[in-house]
């Protein structure tokens, strides 16, 4: 009996000091992240960081991942793309990471692609252009919108209004170059006449040239301003300015409640698509995407004190397609933690409904945008 | 032995970066190592014109954009030969330097700065807005450099063309210097109108080591351009020049030692710091204004007179 109860104890001992070093085995799997936090693209990359942070801290808290504990690796590009490039390269190379979700800007995104391609790292980007999945790259992933969709979601809108002749107004950022890009692209197969095309920069205080020369473009019947910031607002201001009182469309770019605010009055009956997030109170009860959103949006809130934008959202996607990858993989193994995220099949996240395939790293579709409509200084969807 | 004696900083400098790999964990202490010697060799250039001919240049990471898109544009748009497009992104930046350099150094001080500031500027603006060729603010990739089949690929390759390249331009400036080229600069530093009295033509020389420095600054912004793989307008940004100056500046004006300890450290720092959560731009600000204030003449300078007494005569 004795023999039996010293020989409990040792197993026991020894199933201790087992759990014990296997908890110690236990390295934390390491993500990876280049993001713009200070520079141009700071207002982009700051809540991408603080929701980084906020959910690998309650992911650890409940648990971990796999039973390890996640460790966000995270460097400051300072909205330069060469020193993207080069952090890139120190997560691969030094930090060793085992996925990376970042990139702010499509010019920090794509100067690590060749990077990552290289060292066959899983890479989720949280930057718009379409080039980044258009040629599909191997391990490259998305998540926000591109702004191709946001073109598409009009031109829907438009023609269901039974506009089609329009003039086009970008702004000279990347967010804008390349909305002018795809924009002109997308119009003919749409069956949409662009008569007008003006670009104006995205810190200029007056924007009545460019709209005066639409204005007396005969036979315009809408105008669609593809820009970023503060500059929507000024838009919106010179065009009451003007008297002109053709529809007016947005991209998704100045979707905030800010831009509300700068406008003002002159922001009445503009429309444009967004994320679900920015009118998380408002969606049906039945809307699939509302508890991700009001989630997202409260923990947000309760935890910085301020509102939540559609970047951050883009980098709890990031992060939650990564993590949703390595538990169905199994394993942080790269090669089956990028099959897994390009197996993901009907995630729900703040951007919308992800599928994604081999053909399509992004994996959302059109569903994903909400049209909107300023009224009374608020948002209001529209169907 | 005389030769040996001569050569000797040389020598030091060939060891050093023989020996380097040896020491190098990985490929990104290698890739940290090239930017520095990407950034040392630069800094040479702008420093025989800040710190030799004492010329201000705010717009240098105009040029260095030049040479980046010209050997991002000509081959990806023209199937230019990237060497070709190298080379004629270089004499171009030469060729812009040549024609703005008659009018703007014809102004000193506040007003030189802020013309070459409002060059590099103009460079920076239209590499953004011409997208239909640069790609516009999200920039563009660059084909690999290489003649035949085949191209630099890699880290430890990249490494060693540019320890050839900084050996090169290190030898050249200590010529230059010492060279009645380089005398004449360092006499216009000096006193314009004094070396003009005795009889050289000062405009010549700064107009020469304008051009010299901005062909240099091109074919490193090649360079850069053809190692990282793509380029986005950054490069020609105006934050981009000031870094330079910046490098110049801490590491020692009229220096070729300081040129190469100013790369190397400004180039580390930033990596170095990268640890302090957002607190990485107030500890790189300090310790630039430290050592503006202790060593208002740069490190190396500085340094050389306090412990070496003989001060620095490279």
């Amino acid at each position: 009996m004795r023999k039996i109860s010293l020989l409990k104890t040792l197993a026991t001992a020894a199933v201790a000091i087992g759990a014990s070093f296997s908890a110690l085995a236990a390295d934390p799997i390491k993500i990876g992240s280049v993001l713009s936090v200070t520079g141009p693209a700071a207002f982009l990359g700051d809540p991408e960081l603080k929701t980084l942070q906020l959910y690998v801290e309650n992911i650890n808290k409940a648990g971990g991942v796999l039973g390890r504990q996640l460790q966000l690796v995270h460097y400051d590009d300072g909205s330069d793309a060469a020193k993207a490039n080069a952090f890139g390269k120190r997560l691969i190379e030094d930090d060793k990471v085992d996925i990376i979700v970042g990139g702010t800007t499509t010019g920090s995104t794509m100067s690590m692609v060749p990077l990552v391609e290289k060292a066959e790292m899983p890479f989720i980007s949280l930057a718009g252009a379409v080039v980044i999945v258009e040629p599909v790259k191997k391990w490259v992933f998305k998540t926000p919108h591109t702004d191709r969709m946001a073109a598409e979601k009009v031109f829907e809108d438009m023609k269901k209004r039974g506009l089609t002749k329009i003039a086009l107004l970008s702004d000279t950022s990347g967010f804008g170059a390349s909305g002018k890009k795809e924009t002109e692209a997308l119009a003919p197969k749409a069956g949409m006449t662009l008569l007008a095309s003006e670009t104006y920069g995205p810190k200029d205080t007056d924007i009545t040239p460019q709209l005066t020369k639409i204005k007396n473009t005969a036979g315009v019947q809408a105008v669609f301003v593809f820009g970023f910031g503060q500059g929507g607002a000024v838009v919106n201001k010179n065009y009451k300015q003007l008297g002109i009182t053709l529809p007016l469309y947005h991209a998704h770019g100045v979707a905030s409640e800010e831009f509300i605010k700068l406008s003002g009055p002159a922001a009445e009956g503009l429309r444009l698509p967004a994320a679900a997030l920015l009118v998380a109170e408002k969606l049906a009860a039945n809307d699939p995407q509302k508890p991700v959103v009001t989630g997202y949006r409260k923990a947000y809130n309760d935890r910085y004190k301020e509102d939540v934008s559609t970047f951050g959202g883009h980098a709890y996607d990031g992060l939650m397609l990564a993590v949703e990858a390595m538990k169905r993989a199994g394993t942080t193994d790269k090669a089956k933690v990028r099959d897994a995220i390009e197996a993901t099949k009907g995630y729900i996240g703040t951007g919308g409904k992800v599928n994604m395939s081999p053909t399509d790293h992004m994996g959302l579709d059109l569903s994903a945008f909400r049209m909107l409509e300023v009224k009374n200084g608020d948002w209001a969807l529209i169907n | 032995m005389n030769m040996l004696r001569r050569h000797k900083p040389l020598l030091i400098l060939a060891a050093v970066l023989l020996c380097l790999p040896l020491v190098l964990p990985n490929n990104f202490y290698y890739d940290i190592a090239i930017r520095m010697a990407i950034n040392a060799i630069i800094v040479l250039g702008l420093n025989l014109l800040i710190g030799f001919a004492g010329q201000i240049s705010l717009g240098h990471a105009g040029f260095i954009g030049i040479g980046a898109y010209a050997s991002a544009i000509l081959p990806t748009h023209f199937n230019w030969h990237p060497l070709l497009a190298m080379v004629a992104g270089a004499v171009g930046a030469s060729v812009v330097a040549a024609i703005v350099a008659r009018p703007i150094f014809r102004l000193k001080g506040h007003y030189l700065a802020m013309a070459t500031l409002g060059l590099g500027i103009i460079i920076a603006i239209v590499i953004k807005n011409e997208a239909t060729y640069t790609g516009g603010p999200d920039g563009m990739p660059v084909p690999a450099l290489g003649i035949g089949s085949f191209s630099i690929n890699g880290e430890k390759q990249w490494y060693w063309v540019l320890a050839a390249l900084l050996l090169f331009s290190f030898w050249a400036s200590r010529n230059l210097i010492d060279s009645p080229f380089g005398r004449a600069l360092r006499a216009l530093h000096g006193s314009e109108v004094a070396s003009q009295v005795m009889g050289v033509d000062v405009v010549r020389y700064k107009v020469a080591i304008f051009i010299l420095s901005a062909f240099f600054a091109s074919l490193m912004g090649s360079v850069t351009a053809h190692y990282i793989g793509f380029v986005t307008p950054n490069i020609a940004d105006f934050f981009h020049s000031i870094e330079l100056v910046t490098m110049v500046v801490v590491g020692g004006m009229a220096s070729i030692y300081g040129s190469l300890i100013g790369a190397v450290l400004l180039t580390a720092l930033p990596q170095a710091l990268s640890t302090f959560e957002g607190w990485e731009t107030v500890v790189f600000g300090s310790i630039l204004i430290f050592c503006m204030i202790f060593m208002p003449r740069g490190l190396v300078p500085t340094l050389a007179e306090r412990f070496g007494g003989r001060g620095e005569d490279a």
